[in-house]
């Protein structure tokens, strides 16, 4: 908790190229703590990709991503464990329980489990009786509420998300709003990335174009 | 945890800059050095092949068949020498993250799989008339050797059936890596096995000390396919980075210079 | 530390247990498959004895080939394998869990079934309890090895012939002192070397090999 308010992200001349074209080049950027950068542009126009490289998962061509004033490359896994990815696929378990999703993902991100934070947080998201239904049955719009519920219970300052309304209804999508807004109040950081441009009006925005 | 650090860090300028460099002169440099590898293929094999054929006599108890080791050593020799260098420039390329070297790689990999396919076949055409048997099971150097095809077979499968230059290059470097591991465990879990069933073996003579004439053979025809080697993966080298820099601009001003 | 890879190979054991069908299927295919040989051969009981120790073996190293896609391809599939590598500790840590439960669902139900199914070659008693042995502790091998390939041929079209292809040269080994200790145990001549060689085989791939399958998965994943 003590380290919060130091978070710090910036990005350095990243860019990077598919095949033939150059989806962004000298992309350059800070963040700081209590601050959100909602990334918009158009389908395949590398708001993905920047995601990817912003969480690790992926390394670009060209250009540098710190945090705290460190390269990522020389902390990897410190820097993997400071951050929450939330990708385009929900990685919920369909053969376990919400509950039992967001206990294993707590445990396994070294973090305590409290159910009744978890029940909070699920039925604060509209997910019913998390621990007496298997995730199979839920729609697509739910099983993307319990992905966001496991990123509201994980202590980790930098939030990556990928189009996190996809799928929701407006009032789960105005939930995830202010659920950002609690983590940033909170000393926490957030990239957003979605296609609509209006879509989170406190943000900064970085508007990617593949012919820039 | 290394082998993963070395993978991820590569955002150190000096060295990206390097890499890019790297490739147009490695093109050139190969160019440059194809011809020499060939006329040395052509020189070194003609002279191998007149000992092999004209100076070297039929063996006292094999007849002429014998003739067929100025093929099957060299191309022994040359299955296991070219896998151990595609493991080295494996290793180069996952740590270093040499473009180059993992391009030169698969480069290999087709001759290397010749190589291992001719050994085993002469060796099969030798065994008949000597041991009696295309073929036997309780040799260890055989079964190494099927399974260095196999496994130069599983890394050309890999290396193709994945779409991205860059992860088929990475995987397919780890791939011979963990082979080149194999390679040793097989043949001695073989030996072991042989000393298991001594009683059904029959012990494969090895050829008794050649003559001088044999001997020097024999090493010319491995320097022809040494140098064939060369000549061979440095062709497809270029070709797999034309591929590969198609839009780059030196290609461009490269292909427009050549044509 | 620990206590993250029991998490994982908790996690691993709930998953196999909610999902049956993946373990039943191998099983069954390890029943099918070991009951093809006696039929391909000449009809004689000292055949089927000599058939015995590879026959079984094989048939349990086809069947671990066939339960492997599942290792990783799952996670990989619904994004799990994503927060993995987000997860407290480096990916090779879940990678061990995981092959550790791998074994613990796999291996282990291969080995307590293989005797039960040995009647059919008509093993004696004592054989049988160094084929049960020999897949204990040969079996870690195959799911660590074998894991090397599920992680290189994640993903891609026509990946389990692959997978095989890449896999299958990397169990020579472990085929060979497994069924020579069993043969060797039916011969009555002591099965100790080969079961030291396959335990050997194990530890080292299970010690070994987990840093190289992280890495393939972080150059399927990049």
């Amino acid at each position: 908790m003590t380290e919060k308010p130091r978070s710090h992200l910036s990005v350095l001349n990243l860019s990077c190229r598919r095949g033939e074209t150059k989806l962004f080049g000298a992309l350059s950027f800070d963040l700081g703590a209590g601050e959100s950068l909602h990334v918009c542009g158009a389908n395949g126009s590398g708001k993905t990709t920047l995601l990817r490289f912003l969480s690790a998962l992926s390394f670009p061509d060209d250009g540098e991503i710190f945090w705290n004033g460190r390269s990522i490359g020389h902390a990897l896994c410190d820097y993997r464990s400071r951050l929450a990815y939330l990708g385009h696929r929900d990685a919920i378990k369909e053969e376990l329980t919400p509950i039992e999703n967001l206990k294993l993902a707590a445990l396994l991100s070294g973090e305590d489990f409290d159910p009744e934070s978890a029940r909070g947080a699920l039925k604060r998201l509209g997910v019913p009786d998390g621990d007496a239904i298997f995730c199979r049955r839920l729609s697509q719009g739910q099983k993307r509420r319990v992905a966001l519920a496991r990123l509201s219970l994980l202590d980790r300052p930098l939030w990556i998300l990928d189009e996190p309304c996809a799928a929701l209804d407006p009032t789960a999508a105005g939930e995830v709003a202010s659920m950002i807004d609690a983590h940033l109040s909170s000393g926490g950081l957030a990239v957003v990335a979605s296609p609509s441009e209006d879509a989170f009006p406190h943000a900064r925005k970085l508007r990617l174009s593949a012919s820039c | 945890m290394r082998i993963e650090h070395a993978l991820m860090d590569k955002n150190d300028l000096p060295k990206t800059l390097s890499r890019l460099a790297a490739l147009p002169a490695a093109y050139r440099l190969a160019g440059k050095a194809i011809p020499y590898f060939w006329a040395l293929t052509v020189a070194a094999g003609a002279a191998g092949l007149y000992a092999a054929f004209f100076l070297a006599l039929p063996d006292a108890r094999q007849g002429e068949i014998f003739r067929i080791i100025f093929l099957h050593v060299p191309a022994s020799w040359m299955s296991l020498f070219i896998y151990l260098c595609m493991a080295f420039l494996a290793a180069l390329a996952l740590f270093f993250n040499a473009r180059a070297s993992s391009i030169l790689l698969s480069a290999l990999a087709p001759t290397g799989a010749l190589f291992t396919f001719l050994s085993l076949s002469t060796g099969a055409l030798w065994g008949k008339p000597i041991w009696g048997s295309w073929w036997v099971w309780w040799d260890a150097r055989l079964v190494s050797e099927l399974i260095l095809f196999f496994m130069y077979i599983g890394f050309i499968a890999l290396a193709s059936a994945i779409e991205d230059p860059k992860r088929a290059d990475k995987a397919s470097a780890l791939l011979a890596l963990v082979g080149v591991a194999n390679i040793p465990i097989v043949y001695f879990s073989v030996r072991w096995w042989h000393t298991l069933h001594q009683g059904y073996s029959i012990t494969l003579t090895r050829p008794p000390t050649v003559a001088a004439v044999t001997f020097w053979g024999i090493l010319l025809c491995v320097l022809a396919c040494m140098a064939y080697t060369a000549a061979v993966a440095l062709m497809r080298f270029r070709n797999i980075v034309l591929e590969r820099e198609r839009d780059a601009e030196w290609v461009r001003e490269t292909l427009a210079v050549g044509s | 530390m620990l206590r993250f890879i029991a998490t994982v190979i908790r996690r691993e054991f709930l998953l196999a247990f909610r999902r049956p069908a993946d373990l039943i299927s191998v099983l069954f295919f390890f029943i099918i498959a070991s009951s093809l040989f006696p039929l391909g051969v000449w009809p004689h009981v000292d055949t089927w004895r000599r058939l015995a120790p590879g026959a079984l073996w094989v048939s349990a190293l086809l069947a671990t080939l066939l339960s492997l896609p599942h290792l990783f391809a799952d996670d990989y599939r619904d994004g799990t394998l994503e927060q993995l590598v987000l997860g407290a500790y480096p990916l090779a840590f879940a990678v061990f869990g995981k092959l550790v439960a791998h074994w613990l669902v796999f291996g282990v139900s291969l080995a307590l079934l293989a005797p039960v199914f040995a009647f059919q070659f008509d093993l004696p008693g004592h054989a049988l309890w160094t084929l049960f042995l020999s897949l204990l502790v040969g079996t870690p091998a195959l799911s660590s090895l074998g894991a090397i390939g599920a992680a290189l041929a994640l993903g891609l079209r026509g990946g389990r012939v692959l997978l095989s292809l890449l896999v299958l040269p990397l169990y020579i080994p472990v085929l060979i002192f497994g069924a020579a200790a069993v043969e060797a145990a039916l011969a009555g001549i002591g099965a100790n070397a080969g079961l030291s060689f396959l335990a050997a085989l194990s530890l080292a791939g299970m010690f070994f090999t987990p840093p190289l399958i992280a890495a393939a998965l972080h150059i399927t994943m990049e």
